[in-house]
Parts: C-alpha cells; sequence; structure tokens
C-alpha cells in the first residue's frame, strides 16, 4: 500500500524532474515544468546571493566598527549556543536523510526525517531564546556595548531567516501529510532544504565570529 | 513561431484579480509605471517649490500655511521646510520614479515578451514586490503628515543628523523613523524584484534566444537586476542599524560626546563614516541602476529608427556588464572629502575613471549606429537622441569630480546638483520618455500624439539644459548646495539673476510636462490606430497583436532565429528581420 501511494504520489524513482544543472534557457522550454524547476533554482540562488550581501554588509560594519575604537568589550557567548549549533547541524542532517529517502521512495521515513528537522528548528530557535535570556540576566543587552549590539542583531537576523525557513519545512510537511506531494512539489522539497542548509552555513559562519572576534 | 499550440492562459475575469491584485507582468508593470508617474509629478511639485524659495525666501504665500502650519508660519517657508522638500524631492525621484519607472515599469511589461516567455518566473512574487513598492510609498509619504513634518537629512541620510532624533530638528523626529522604515521597505520590494528579474532572464528564454540574441533592453535590465540585488541587501543592513542608533540607543553611526542643541548625547564610538561606506556601497550601483535601463531603450530605439543594426552589439553588452562590475568599486569617490587616506581616493579616482572607458564604448556605439543611417525623427527617437546628449554631457562633468583634487572644490556645491540631474535624473527620465513613445503602441494599440509630443521634447530639451548648464557655473563660482537661502551672502549678490533664470526655466520646464500628461490620457483613448509592428521593428513584442493577450504568446512559443537588430540586411526581403522569421 505504501509502495503505491509512494509512486503514484511523490513519483518514485520513475518519473524525476529534470535535471537543474542544465542553465542557460533559450531551449523552448519556457513554459514546461522544466524551466519552471530551473527558474525555482535560480531563483534560490538568486536570494543566497542578496542574504550573502546582507551579513556581509553587517560583517563590514562589525569589524569596522570593532577596529575604529577602544571601546569594545567582548560578550560572553552563553554555553547554549554550543547546543544550539548541534541541533542545527543534526536538523541539517535530517534533511538530507529526508530527501535521500524520498529519492529511494521511503515516504514514511521521508515524513519523519523531514518532521524531525523542523522540529529541531523550532529548537534552535527556542535555544537562542533562551541565550538571550542568559545574556539579559548577566546585564548584556542590545546597546551595552557595540559587541553585544552585534551579537543581539545578528543572531536575531538569523532567527527571522529562520523562521522564514522553518515555514517552508512546515509546508512542505503539511504537503506530505495530506499526501500532496507530489513530483511538482519535489523542486518545492529541493529548494527549502538548500535554503535550510544555507542558514546552517551562516549559523557556522556567525559562531566563528563571535568565537574569534565577539 | 511554428511551433504547435501548447494551451492558451485566459485571464482571471474578477477585476479585483485582474487590474489589482493581478498576476500577470503586463498588469504590474503598468501598475509601477503610474506609481512612478505620481510619484515624478509630486516630487516635480516638490523642486518647483524649491525654485521658487530659492529665489523668492521672503515671499508670503497663503498656501503654504494651508499645507504647512508650522513649515510656513505666516504662508513663509522656514529653512526646515526648505530641507525637508529637498529631502523628500530626492527620495522620491531616485527611489519612487529612477529605480521604479526603468526596471519595474517597463522591464516587468517588456521582459517576458522580448524573451518570448508567458510570464516573469515568479507572479506570486511579482505581485507582492509592487505592492511592496506601493506600501513604501506611502510611508514615505506620510512623513510629510506626522508632527515635525518630513525628514531633513537629505536622499542620504547621513548621520549624525538622520539618527539623533527629534532632538536635531522638526522632521528628524518620527519623519526620519518613517523614511528609514519606507527604505527597507522599499529595499525588499527591490531584493523580490531582482530575484524575479534574474530567474526569468536565465531560465525562460524562447527556443533560439542565446543570451547573445538578446535585445539590449533585456541585457540592461538584467543587468541592473543584479545591481538592485547586490546593492539593496547592503542598503537594507544600513538602515536596520541605522534605524537600531535612534530607537534602540545603540553607536553604530554615533561618536562619542555628541553635543546637538546643547545636549550631550549618551553614544559612543560609532562612525558617522561608516554608514557613508555602506550608502554608498549602495548608492553609486543605484545611479547604473537609474541609468542602465535608459541606455538599453536607448540602444534598441537608434537601432530601430535608423534602420540599421546596433554598432558593435557584443561591445555593448560587455560595456554593459563592465559599468555594472566597476560601479561597485567606486563608491569611495563620494567621499573623497571625508579624510580618507589619499592613496585610497587615488584608487578610488583610477576606477572612477576607468567607467569612462565602458560608457565612450556605449557613446561611440550609438553614434556609429546613427552614422550613414536613414534616420526616422519620430517623437521616441528624439527622445532617445536627448538621452545620449545629456548622457554625454553630465557624464563629461563627472570626470572632472571623479579627481579628488578638482572635487575638493567642487564639493558640495551646485556643480555636483547640475552634474547628477543630468546623468542620473533627465536623462534617465528622456529614457523614460523614449520607451513611452516607443512602447505606447503596444500597449494600446494607438500611436501616442506625434505634434504634442514633439513640443514636448523640444520645451523639456531645451529646459533641462536651461536649468541644469548653469547649475555647473554657480558651482564654480562657490555656490553651495542644500543651503534654503542665499540673499545673506555677499558673494551670491552677482549669482542671483542666474538663480531667478533657473527658476523660471524650472517652472516653464514642468508645465510643459502637463503636455506630456495629456498626450498619455488622450492618445489612449482618442490616438491614432497603431498596426501590430507600427515602427517595423524586430524583436519579439512586434509579432504579437495589440494590446498583448493575457499569456502574451496565446499558447505558442516563439522560436528565435535571428539576432534582435537585423535591419537593413542585404539581400533581404525588406529592410528587417524578425527575430523569429525563419532562418
Amino acid at each position: 500500500m505504501a509502495g503505491t501511494i509512494t509512486t503514484d504520489v511523490i513519483g518514485g524513482r520513475g518519473t524525476p524532474p529534470p535535471p537543474a544543472q542544465n542553465f542557460g534557457g533559450g531551449d523552448g522550454d519556457s513554459g514546461g515544468r522544466g524551466a519552471h524547476r530551473r527558474a525555482s533554482i535560480t531563483g534560490l540562488l538568486v536570494l543566497l546571493a542578496a542574504s550573502v550581501m546582507f551579513f556581509a554588509a553587517f560583517t563590514s560594519a562589525f569589524f569596522v566598527r570593532r577596529g575604529m575604537s577602544d571601546d569594545w568589550l567582548s560578550t560572553p557567548m552563553p554555553r547554549i549556543l554550543w547546543l544550539n549549533t548541534g541541533v542545527l547541524l543534526a536538523s541539517s542532517i535530517a534533511i538530507e536523510l529526508a530527501r535521500r529517502s524520498l529519492h529511494s521512495g521511503q515516504r514514511t521515513a521521508f515524513n519523519r526525517y523531514w518532521t524531525g528537522a523542523t522540529i529541531l528548528g523550532a529548537l534552535f530557535l527556542g535555544g537562542q531564546y533562551a541565550a538571550w535570556r542568559e545574556l539579559h540576566s548577566a546585564g548584556f543587552y542590545l546597546a551595552t556595548n557595540p559587541s553585544s549590539s552585534f551579537f543581539f542583531l545578528l543572531t536575531c537576523v538569523h532567527a527571522v531567516h529562520l523562521v522564514g525557513g522553518i515555514t517552508a519545512l512546515g509546508y512542505i510537511d503539511v504537503q506530505a501529510f495530506l499526501l500532496r506531494l507530489g513530483p511538482g512539489k519535489r523542486t518545492a522539497v529541493d529548494v527549502s532544504a538548500y535554503f535550510w542548509h544555507f542558514l546552517d552555513a551562516i549559523w557556522i559562519f556567525l559562531m566563528a565570529l563571535f568565537f574569534f572576534w565577539g | 513561431m511554428s511551433s504547435p499550440i501548447v494551451h492558451a492562459h485566459h485571464a482571471p475575469t474578477g477585476f479585483i484579480r485582474r487590474y489589482i491584485f493581478s498576476l500577470d507582468h503586463k498588469v504590474i508593470g503598468i501598475q509601477y509605471y503610474f506609481l512612478a508617474l505620481f510619484s515624478v509629478f509630486l516630487g516635480m511639485a516638490l523642486s518647483v517649490l524649491m525654485r521658487f524659495h530659492l529665489v523668492y525666501p521672503d515671499a508670503k504665500v497663503g498656501f503654504f500655511e494651508t499645507l504647512w502650519k508650522t513649515g510656513a508660519p505666516g504662508g513663509i517657508m522656514t529653512p526646515e521646510l526648505y530641507l525637508s522638500l529637498m529631502t523628500m524631492h530626492g527620495t522620491i525621484m531616485v527611489f519612487f520614479v529612477l529605480t521604479t519607472a526603468p526596471q519595474s515599469g517597463f522591464g516587468n511589461y517588456f521582459l517576458p515578451i522580448q524573451i518570448g516567455a508567458e510570464d516573469m518566473a515568479f507572479p506570486v512574487l511579482n505581485m507582492l514586490s509592487f505592492w511592496t513598492t506601493f506600501l513604501a510609498l506611502i510611508v514615505m509619504v506620510a512623513a510629510f503628515f506626522v508632527p515635525g513634518g518630513a525628514p531633513l537629512a537629505g536622499w542620504t541620510a547621513y548621520p549624525p543628523l538622520s539618527a539623533v532624533g527629534a532632538l536635531s530638528g522638526p522632521g528628524e523626529g518620527l519623519g526620519q523613523t518613517l523614511w528609514i522604515i519606507s527604505i527597507a521597505i522599499f529595499s525588499g520590494a527591490s531584493l523580490m524584484g531582482a530575484i524575479n528579474f534574474i530567474a526569468t532572464t536565465i531560465d525562460l528564454r524562447a527556443k533560439g534566444l542565446s543570451m547573445m540574441r538578446l535585445p539590449l533592453t533585456c541585457w540592461s535590465w538584467f543587468v541592473t537586476a543584479i545591481l538592485g540585488l547586490l546593492g539593496f541587501a547592503v542598503l537594507l543592513a544600513a538602515g536596520v542599524l541605522l534605524l537600531l542608533d535612534r530607537l534602540a540607543g545603540t553607536s553604530f553611526f554615533l561618536p562619542a560626546g555628541l553635543l546637538v542643541n546643547d545636549q550631550i548625547l549618551n553614544h559612543k564610538g560609532g562612525s558617522p563614516l561608516l554608514w557613508q561606506h555602506l550608502f554608498w556601497f549602495f548608492g553609486h550601483p543605484e545611479v547604473y541602476i537609474a541609468i542602465l535601463p535608459g541606455m538599453g531603450v536607448a540602444s534598441q530605439l537608434l537601432s530601430t529608427f535608423s534602420r540599421k543594426p546596433i554598432f558593435g552589439y557584443r561591445a555593448m553588452v560587455y560595456a554593459i556588464l563592465g559599468i555594472g562590475f566597476l560601479g561597485f568599486f567606486v563608491w569611495g569617490h563620494h567621499m573623497f572629502m571625508s579624510g580618507m587616506n589619499p592613496y585610497s581616493a587615488f584608487a578610488f579616482s583610477v576606477l572612477t575613471m576607468s567607467i569612462g572607458v565602458p560608457s565612450a564604448i556605449k557613446t561611440f556605439n550609438w553614434i556609429g549606429t546613427l552614422w550613414g543611417g536613414r534616420i526616422r525623427f519620430t517623437t521616441a527617437m528624439l527622445f532617445a537622441l536627448g538621452f545620449v546628449s545629456l548622457f554625454v554631457t553630465g557624464g563629461i562633468s563627472g570626470i572632472f569630480l571623479g579627481q579628488p583634487a578638482l572635487d575638493l572644490y567642487f564639493h558640495d556645491t551646485y556643480f555636483v546638483v547640475g552634474h547628477f540631474h543630468m546623468i542620473m535624473g533627465v536623462a534617465a527620465i528622456f529614457g523614460m520618455f523614449a520607451g513611452t513613445f516607443y512602447w505606447f503602441p503596444k500597449v494600446t494599440a494607438r500611436y501616442m500624439n506625434e505634434t504634442l509630443g514633439k513640443i514636448h521634447f523640444y520645451l523639456t530639451f531645451i529646459g533641462v539644459y536651461a536649468i541644469f548648464t548653469p547649475m555647473h557655473f554657480l558651482g564654480i563660482a562657490g555656490n553651495p548646495r542644500r543651503y534654503a537661502d542665499f540673499t545673506n551672502f555677499d558673494f551670491m549678490g552677482k549669482l542671483m539673476p542666474v538663480h531667478t533664470f533657473m527658476t523660471y526655466a524650472a517652472i516653464t520646464t514642468a508645465l510643459a510636462q502637463f503636455i506630456f500628461l495629456f498626450n498619455l490620457i488622450w492618445s489612449a483613448k482618442k490616438g491614432k490606430p497603431a498596426p501590430m509592428n507600427p515602427w517595423e521593428a524586430t524583436t519579439l513584442e512586434w509579432t504579437i497583436p495589440s494590446p498583448p493577450p493575457f499569456d502574451n504568446f496565446a499558447g505558442h512559443h516563439p522560436v528565435v532565429n535571428h539576432g534582435p537588430y537585423e535591419y537593413s540586411v542585404p539581400g533581404a526581403p525588406r529592410d528587417y528581420t524578425m527575430q523569429s522569421d525563419p532562418a
């Protein structure tokens, strides 16, 4: 039974959507699903480029502000951040396991891993909130020091991105449970997964930033 | 055009889905166009008020008091009101006109059609992008109506003035906060638009339409989208930092010991120059965001109306890419006066000069395109020629300002005002006029009136030169910009007649724009009916009926066999070969 649903609803191995590597258009496929899959992946890459610029602007402000005056006092990194990092990494692994399950047509495993990843993402947000509370109780606020300003700012901006990511993961989850995850939604699965890994990478970058220079 | 019918899509029937929250790129393009049209008349009205005040600073006008109770007590404009008019003029023109119409307006309507697509890649995102821009405009205009009025800090919003709140002047309270919020919303909208433009251009091109067969309009929209993507992300980040300095007490841009209105502020360690770096990293590419689409339109029109292929197509493409690329490495030339290391200034200066190379390639190729052509002097063509003229004039004064030694003198004078109005303001606006006259028959199936068009062109062309050329002389004479009143300075006495001349030129030119407005509305209803391809042009939009059907190609998938500018090809049956003609 599950096998039938898999091939019907997800498409299984039988009808994979066209690969995304063929950039360049001009192939007369401007209306088909292949073109829309390519456009979605291009759109995501473009969005990531904008996001990179956004974080790059904050990072360059971080270094300029840090090097400019002698009022920079390091903000202690709450320990829970390391746990949060582990949780976020685990969620990325779960996403990949989910995608692998989808490729091999294991629908129930996909649902389990994908839901797990979504929950881990939410846990990460909860952990970030705990880190903010911890800093507040230690007397570090947004305006306390340029170092704490950048800490709250960057973690907040990352969290806002993450809320977007969790919304995308949750949407896929709902579609999967409603058995609506047809071949057309495969692109949405991939795009959300790439975005989620990107947020992971940004977080590791931010951890390094706070650890070495914060 | 020989591929089989797949399936034609039909427009939604409800008024709201069809005209208000429409997903159709053509409707969204028109929505952007009218948003920009409203904004340009608003911005123009503000500039006329400024020009009036500069010449008659003591005039009592009851109307001013009706509009601004505190800004013009007794009908006399305060200097603060002047500054707020200047800020709003610059902001509205740069963001809601120059960024909006050439790219989002024309680009939305014609990019998908010129590449043979049914729509943009992400229609919902496209709709969101427009309505977000609309929201940004509402928030911006709202700044006029809050206590204290509109902000004073100019379109560049330099801190400390923009960061310390109401203490530094009327308009610097809620008005400035609304300004920042509006710009942040606008940045978000521009990012959404850029994602759509880039994905559409890369992935939705018709069969046979390789990148090197793209019309130059599409190239310029594509590169502009990349500039917008990278630039607005940084502006958004800068806006967040500025907002935090204002509202959350952080010190990103505010130094220690700042004394404002006899009050020492509780900030420390920040730097106003940090804002300038972030702002101009966006701000300089923004200049190209405004002008590149105009270059694309000018290239398209010069080729069409000269009945010749564009001279050096590949060189034109590489020049667009070169300008876009170099545009990100020259922001420092806005900051020569900030005390930067002379070596940095030298580097920024050399890079700035190097933009002259692709710009000169473009100009040379435009002239090469015209050379020996059988030129058809339509109004659209006149505006394209006007664009080239203004681009050259404005560009040459840029060579002066790009040199630190000269900029030390010209900085913050009317020379700068004349320079950027020529190149970024009116050149780009001439590109929009050219595009409007050129594509109007496609959108409405009617021509715009040529007689009115030519009257409007000559009045505007002479008018803008009359307004902005004297500014260069004033700048050389030492006339500072951003001052509300020059009548108290002895050295300005002899220059005031020039100001009076410019004010009358500005009023005349502003009035002439109503000819255009009338022409636009009248021609849409009563203009001469136009055939499908009235200009005998070659690109794909001229292969479909006017106005285009909902899904552009009525279910067909066009096939492209030719380059975009195959005019007067020897041996061809007529003097133009459509891109979709058989090979």
